[in-house]
């Protein structure tokens, strides 16, 4: 029988309203690099939180065995002590700290005094950044780095405790290909010096490089553990068990028959607020009345600050580039103007740039629209409860009344309620920015069935999402976009996964 | 009485619940227990009065007594009504003592030293207020300095401009009409012996106002499914508030008659309790308090929004400013010290909470009553300043404690 460094035993989580985890196994062996995959929402990243103890035992069911003996971890430095450091795909450093002080932050190296030693906290922290091949002084802040030494770094700082099993959670998503291949090469030395890897990503060719084992999870659930050994294990035997569903059913139908243009983005071109590169590079596309326009695009390609700028001038610095409305240019400085221009947009990250979580559902889905219910600059209450109580039934919002508390409510019904602020803007182009993230599989297709009637009455959508999967099943057409560029569309007869990923790729400068 | 507190504050902040409609025995205490974290105050409020009409043997609830803290502490009342909006929008204001004073100080140099009738000297110090919040204003919105930081520049520079207006000696006396402002009473409009009438029937109409109030409320919530105290509940409640308000007006009436400033006080509170509860404008504080971020993307205006909000607390500064200067008869290099620390204290005693998007201008007025009344009563005691300051300062560890504490329960359901 293996070696098993960690054993996860039917681990079940479930958060309110969404059952995250339903009995997930996972088995690593030691000294071996295992990775984990999984569509976004599958669980993945739960899981390891579970695993590091973010939710702490009792907070989830199964046992966890870690070199044979039985875990119940109560945060996060329980499980350091025993060896398990997970990296978070947003790296925990603080810039303006230096690598140094970074490495050794809450593990400080102390002198007999108990102060802090300088001298061997800095020569510690050099020969940790020598073993994971980062050429930088210990004392630069790590502020100054780009994201792919910054990774170096948080290994450093996982090194610097003495780790059995480290966790790397989409370490590649933001790097570049010299980066991603340079982190993967630490890996596979990690590994020789005996230290188990797990690593969570989304790009399934470096998992075919790099892990000895595979393990597949999909809507909570272990689906199976692949020997990458096996010559019949490949990218697309991954893909099947991530999938592992009729991609038809689960995107509800709709019949695709696309008017005149509402919306022409012409040579769109943004800066970054505070760096000198340009975030969005000269993008042009255009959405039709009934039609939904896909935004595909790897982490850090420009998509949400392409939305964003277009909305109001709400990201970076603009440069240049014209919008037309139903052929007509339009000037939307503010995100007023946008409104009032009949455009909405709804943001990636619902709890923190949509919804104001402390007040209740009414009044959040009147955010947006207050000029409508208002008369003299005073909001109608019973107009504005009307319109929240119509959006709780046609969305069906589940919530015992309007003046619920948003935050209380799952993802999915908050997701609702974001979407239910916007449609009472009235607008006629709805960009929709990862509408499905982190909530389940019934609320996703109740979104992906909002979106079907909102464009069946001669509406517009643009869908963002990391999910190609999503953007294949609910999209006419696709945009790949990469380093702020767009390099291509397909319409959805021509798409695939693949010719995606090929067009999200390409051209890829180093932006790190 | 303190059964009667809770139900107060009790229409709009009902935690959802499935049932239209209490009934039974265990509906008071379970009023108590959901609605602890908005009513508390009012609860405490209540407690506080009869703890120091027990005290004092009944003098804190005499006539002359409670006219006097009426007279004493409404220009606190009416900076706690600007402050707990900058509170709710995510900022504070460190500087409105500085302001009070130099509103106070123009005031008296264009009606002392010019000779001006008294209107004059209002103008100018709204005029100098609104000036002050715009400069606030434009440095938290439109540059993006911390407010604390902004304002806390304010104090110094402020207090320091009073000095120069006022030559760093006191002006007084005021003419007698702008001593009216805030020490003059509305009264023998309707006669009456010994009691007057006036003051009991503006007294009156605002009770019957605020029933009628209360039951449009009440159906309103109805039609939209909110859980409401049952009928006899409601009646009681309504009344024993009503009687409490005319056993007031009756005191009052029976004293010196009515305010001016309490008139100006109640405008105040009724404007601004609208203005924030029903208004575009309000609900963009509450928004921006709550997510600024997300408010910026639904289309608020944050830094407009932000810039008047400071622009508003330098108007109630100057209008504070008025009515000390007005009631201590005379400008003081030294006036409103401290002030801005007892409008901040009502405001979070009243509910406000220190990371923004919650809060109410009655619940402050409740807080700034609570500290009136605590005052008030350890004066009446003859306790020690040293004394009044500590009880003072525990009060509001408390009341912030509590508010965290409700919070974290809250959350952890």
């Amino acid at each position: 029988m293996a070696d098993h460094i960690l054993e996860m035993q039917s681990i079940t989580k479930t958060f309110p309203g969404v059952k995250a985890l339903s009995g997930v196994s996972l088995a690593v062996e030691r000294g071996e690099v295992h990775a984990i995959c999984g569509e976004n929402g599958a669980g993945k990243s739960t899981l390891m939180k579970v695993l590091s103890g973010v939710y702490p035992a009792g907070s989830y069911g199964g046992d966890i065995l870690f070199k044979g003996q039985t875990c119940s971890f109560s945060g996060i430095r329980d499980s350091e002590h025993a060896g398990i450091v997970i990296i978070h795909q947003e790296l925990a450093l603080v810039p303006d700290l230096s690598i140094a002080e970074n490495i050794f932050l809450g593990n400080e190296r102390r002198g007999a005094s108990g102060l802090i030693d300088w001298h061997k906290t800095n020569a510690e922290a050099a020969e940790l950044l020598a073993s994971v091949g980062l050429r930088e002084e210990p004392t630069t802040p790590v502020g100054q780095l780009g994201v792919g030494k910054q990774q170096l770094v948080e290994i450093a700082k996982a090194l610097s405790k003495e780790v059995q099993l480290l966790i790397l959670d989409e370490p590649t998503a933001a790097l570049n290909d010299n980066d991603s291949a340079h982190l993967l090469d630490l890996v596979r030395a990690l590994r020789d010096r005996g230290i188990t890897s797990i690593i969570i990503s989304h790009k399934l060719n470096e998992i075919e490089a790099i892990a000895d084992h595979t393990t597949v999870i999909r809507d909570g659930k272990t689906v199976e553990t692949l020997d990458m050994a096996d010559p019949d294990v490949n990218v697309d035997r991954i893909i099947r068990g991530m999938v592992g569903r009729d991609l038809e059913a689960f995107y509800p139908d709709r019949d695709s028959n696309p008017g005149e243009v509402v919306l022409r983005v012409e040579d769109w071109t943004v800066k970054h607020p505070t760096q000198d590169r340009l975030v969005v590079d000269d993008a042009s596309f255009e959405v039709r009345a009934g039609e939904v326009i896909g935004i595909a695009g790897l982490m850090g390609a420009g998509r949400t600050e392409l939305m964003m700028s277009l909305f109001g001038r709400s990201y970076g610095k603009y440069v240049s580039g014209k919008i037309f409305m139903h052929g007509k240019e339009i000037h939307t400085r503010s995100v007023a103007a946008a409104i009032e221009a009949r455009i909405a947009y709804a943001t990636e990250d619902r709890k923190a740039f949509g919804l104001n979580l402390i007040d209740d559902i009414a009044r959040n889905v009147s955010a947006a629209a207050l000029g409508k219910l208002a008369s003299w600059g005073f909001v109608n209450h019973h107009e504005e409860a009307r319109a929240a109580e119509f959006a709780m039934k046609s969305m069906n919002i589940k919530a015992p009344n309007v003046k619920s508390i948003v935050g209380k409510l799952s993802g999915g019904n908050q997701q609702k309620v974001v979407l239910s602020k916007w449609l009472l803007t009235d607008p006629e182009v709805l960009i929709l920015d990862e509408p499905t993230r982190g909530i389940d599989v019934g609320a996703k297709y109740e979104i992906y069935t909002l979106i079907n009637s909102f464009v069946d009455a001669g509406k517009a959508v643009v869908v963002i999402s990391s999910d190609l999967l999503e953007l294949l099943g609910t999209c006419d057409r696709i945009y790949a976009l990469s380093a702020g560029r767009i390099t291509g569309q397909l319409p959805k007869a021509d798409a695939s996964e693949e010719r995606l990923m090929t067009l999200m790729t390409k051209e890829k400068e180093l932006t790190a | 009485m303190t059964v009667t507190a809770p139900r107060g504050s009790q229409r709009k902040d009902a935690p959802a619940a499935a049932a239209v409609v209490n009934t039974g025995t265990s509906e008071i205490r379970e009023l108590f227990t959901r609605n602890l974290r908005t009513s508390g105050i009012y609860v405490a409020l209540v407690a506080i009065v009869a703890l120091f009409a027990a005290l004092t043997g009944g003098a804190s609830l005499g006539p002359g007594n409670i006219t006097n803290i009426v007279l004493q502490y409404s220009y606190i009342l009416i900076l706690a009504i600007g402050m707990v909006i900058v509170i709710i929008a995510g900022h504070i204001d460190l500087s409105v003592g500085s302001v009070v004073a130099l509103t106070g100080a123009v005031s008296a140099t264009v009606v002392i030293q010019h000779g001006q009738p008294w209107w004059v000297g209002v103008v100018a110090a709204l005029a100098t207020g609104l000036a002050i919040g715009a400069w606030h204003g434009y440095w938290v919105a439109y540059v993006g300095i911390p407010a604390f930081i902004v304002t806390l520049a304010g104090m110094l520079l402020f207090r320091g401009l009073t000095l120069v207006v006022l030559n760093n000696v006191s002006l007084s006396p005021f003419p007698a009409d702008y001593g009216q402002i805030a020490s003059g009473f509305l009264n023998g409009l309707l006669g009456g012996a010994g009691y007057d009438i006036f003051t009991l029937l503006i007294f009156a109409i605002a009770v019957i106002g605020y029933a009628f109030n209360q039951y449009r409320t009440r159906k309103t919530l109805i039609g939209y499914n909110q859980v409401v105290p049952s009928f006899p509940l409601f009646i009681a409640k309504i009344l024993v508030i009503a009687i409490a308000v005319m056993v007031f007006a009756w005191q009052l009436a029976i004293a010196r008659g009515m305010p001016v400033v309490l008139i100006m006080l109640a405008i105040l509170i009724m404007v601004y309790s609208v203005i924030m509860q029903r208004s575009v404008f309000g609900r963009q504080v509450y928004a921006i308090g709550g997510n600024r971020v997300a408010a910026a993307l639904s289309g608020v205006k944050v830094r407009s929004v932000n810039f008047w909000i400071f622009v508003n607390m330098g108007f109630l500064s100057a209008v504070a400013g008025i009515v000390y200067s007005s009631r201590s008869n005379g400008a003081q290099p030294g006036a409103g010290n401290m002030f801005e620390l007892d409008a901040i204290a009502a405001a979070f005693i009243g509910g406000a909470a220190v990371t923004g998007g919650v809060g109410k201008v009655v619940g402050a007025m409740a807080g700034g009553l609570i500290m009136a009344v605590m005052s008030n009563g350890m004066q009446l005691m003859g306790i020690d300043q040293s004394v009044q300051s500590v009880v003072k300062g525990l009060v509001l560890m408390l009341a912030v404690a509590f508010d965290i504490y409700n919070k974290r329960r809250a959350g952890s359901r």
